[in-house]
């Protein structure tokens, strides 16, 4: 039973030790990945179907009861984060067969992935907040290198931005570790959250609830701390791109929902009600900005921004459908925006550019692809009966439930603005005749066609099935909220027995 | 003694900041470098400043005599500052890289993707 909550961080790991013993043999690299990323996404999915059945499962490693050793916890929310984590990564190392050049691929490319992969469940299945920062840093240090590979100025220069916001970020959540060990003694997060819960000092936990809301705030690119975002995520390869986006401003969000379901709920009244603030401030701004853009990789990091907001305002309005909604929208969001990308990516194979004045003419041509493309893009802006839709609406039904119109009106309003960006691109990309100076589409072999396809068609397959089957999703995402909302259950779980 | 260290502590979080507003790329290390010794400080302090008593366990008895120095924030430390180096390493290589590509020192002509429009 152990095993298989580690499955998801030993499988990476074995993999991307396995791919640096073969440096340089590209062929066993590229299979390697794709054997770590598949077996990552069934041992997750075996793990969620176990939770699913079983309830929350804990392995302390080393057998030191806890909270004396690390704890790693799987409970429904880090299962499911750890399976669209998997599916991601299936799709990126396809992806990336076709689209990475081989000088990267020589240097490393495909171990760092799969250590990126480990960071990421690692974050996801840590039950203690120390070993929680020891998993950021696997994560930060093997995107730090995945930015920066390459040497081209523009990504050079991205990443100094990039390393230097999150070495800041790291560091306040280290001070925030360092001070609520002070203040409770403990680091393991279950005990953690019994401790907090009878504290007689509220003020100084609420002050290291807000240097939590700053370091994982700038993670995952909140409102007013997401302007490095749009300067470091678009300089990489796509493929890196599309798992960043789809993925690493997540774990910022998993964290973020995380620490302010089980930890920090003394003071609801004024974290909540800021966290619902932060959030609507986010929607605006992100998708604002997005609308100035005209550079595709840029318009959807943007995007990035604003869909971020809509997950903070449902851990902010913190009812169980919010939260459900919150968890669905994470399920969504992830698949959709990877999405997006990569259908970028694949439109800078076929006319190596992404700046919409020197695109267009891709729907006479592609037809699928841009079909593809409207799937995914339609899903974000929220059209029935698309992923997207079914997501806004548990957001938007949530918030009036506890009469809060306001947050409503502005989820729906930055949906429009956001169709108008998608509609921007489809015109632009896809819709406009090819410009006089753009080169004609380019010939494509047939393997590269089809592995630049396969993942695209895969998650799109996957919008549509969400939209459709809308409702085991719910099912699953509402009992994910309610495990959330106990935290009782997941203390027990740890701890075993009367907490 | 934890006046004194908090004062330190303050000063260092006070002087990375100031040093990773200023527009050389050098002095942004220098500040992430002092940042991080910062938090290694602070860590240091707020887990209490017990002296002269580790926290080793006499045979027969189960606890250690009160007071004992709690190890515990030791450790953190020590995974912080492993962490910090390699990280920081890594940025020291990052900005040499930088400045031979770009040529200047200025975060001011940084201008990333928007460089190549």
């Amino acid at each position: 039973m152990g095993l298989l909550l580690l499955l998801p961080l030993l499988i990476p790991f074995v993999t991307a030790a396995l791919a640096l013993l073969t440096w340089r043999r590209r062929r066993i690299q590229r299979a390697l990945a794709l054997a770590g990323s598949i077996g990552l996404l069934v041992s997750a999915l075996v793990l969620l179907l176990v939770v699913w059945r079983g309830g929350i499962q804990v392995v302390q490693v080393g057998n030191w009861p806890a909270p004396f050793g690390i704890t790693f916890v799987a409970d429904l929310f880090s299962a499911i984060m750890t399976v669209l984590g998997g599916i991601i990564a299936v799709a990126v190392v396809i992806f990336s067969h076709a689209s990475v050049d081989s000088r990267r691929e020589r240097f490393g490319y495909y171990p760092l992935l799969l250590f990126l992969m480990m960071g990421i469940s690692g974050s996801f299945l840590t039950g203690d907040i120390f070993n929680l920062y020891v998993w950021f840093e696997v994560m930060l240090m093997s995107s730090f290198v995945l930015v920066a590979l390459g040497n081209e100025r523009a990504q050079l220069e991205g990443a100094l931005k990039y390393v230097t916001i999150n070495l800041v970020s790291s560091a306040i959540f280290l001070t925030a570790v360092g001070v609520l060990y002070s203040v409770s003694g403990t680091l393991n997060m279950a005990q953690l959250s019994v401790q907090l819960s009878q504290s007689r000092q509220p003020e100084l936990i609420t002050v290291v609830a807000m240097l939590f809301l700053i370091a994982f705030g700038i993670k995952a690119a909140l409102f007013p701390l997401f302007f490095w975002l749009p300067a470091s995520y678009p300089v990489a390869p796509v493929a890196i791109t599309a798992l960043f986006a789809g993925l690493l401003t997540k774990v910022g969000v998993y964290a973020l929902i995380r620490v302010f379901t089980l930890l920090f709920t003394q003071d609801i009244g004024f974290t909540h009600a800021l966290l619902l603030l932060i959030g609507a401030l986010t929607m605006v701004t992100g998708v604002l900005g997005a609308a100035a853009q005209n550079e595709f990789r840029r318009i959807l990091s943007t995007h990035i921004i604003s869909q971020i907001g809509y997950m903070v305002m449902g851990l902010a309005l913190f009812t169980p459908l919010a939260l459900a909604g919150a968890i669905f929208f994470l399920i969504h969001n992830i698949i959709v925006k990877a999405n997006l990308f990569l259908v970028s990516g694949a439109v800078y194979q076929l006319q190596g550019s992404f700046h919409l004045k020197k695109l267009g003419g891709l729907y006479r041509s592609h037809v699928g692809l841009s079909l593809l493309f409207l799937i995914s893009a339609m899903s974000l802006a929220g059209l029935p009966p698309l992923s997207g839709f079914w997501a806004k609406f548990l957001l938007i039904r949530a918030s009036l439930e506890v009469n809060q119109p306001v947050i409503a009106f502005v989820a729906l309003g930055v949906s429009l603005l956001t169709l108008f960006s998608m509609t921007k691109i489809w015109a632009e990309v896809f819709w406009k005749n090819r410009p006089e100076t753009a080169p004609a589409p380019k010939p494509l072999s047939t393997s590269v066609r089809l592995q630049l396809l396969l993942p695209v068609a895969g998650l799109s397959c996957l919008i549509v099935g969400i939209g459709l089957l809308a409702e085991p999703i719910f099912i699953l995402s509402s009992q994910a909220a309610s495990q959330l909302l106990s935290p009782a259950e997941y203390v027990t779980a740890v701890l075993g027995g009367t907490p | 003694m934890t006046i004194v260290l908090a004062f330190l502590v303050g000063g260092l979080y006070a002087g990375g900041l100031y040093m990773m507003m200023r527009r050389s790329i050098v002095k942004l290390i220098m500040g992430l470098i002092l940042l991080s010794y910062a938090t290694t400080l602070l860590i240091f302090t707020v887990g209490g400043l017990t002296r002269a008593a580790p926290p080793i366990v006499p045979a027969g008895v189960s606890e250690p005599p009160v007071p004992f120095a709690d190890p515990v924030p030791q450790a953190l430390i020590l995974t912080a500052i492993v962490i910090s180096f390699g990280v920081l390493a890594f940025a020291v290589v990052l900005i040499e890289q930088t400045h031979r590509s770009v040529g200047t020192d200025d975060s001011n002509n940084l201008r990333g993707i928007e460089g190549e429009l």
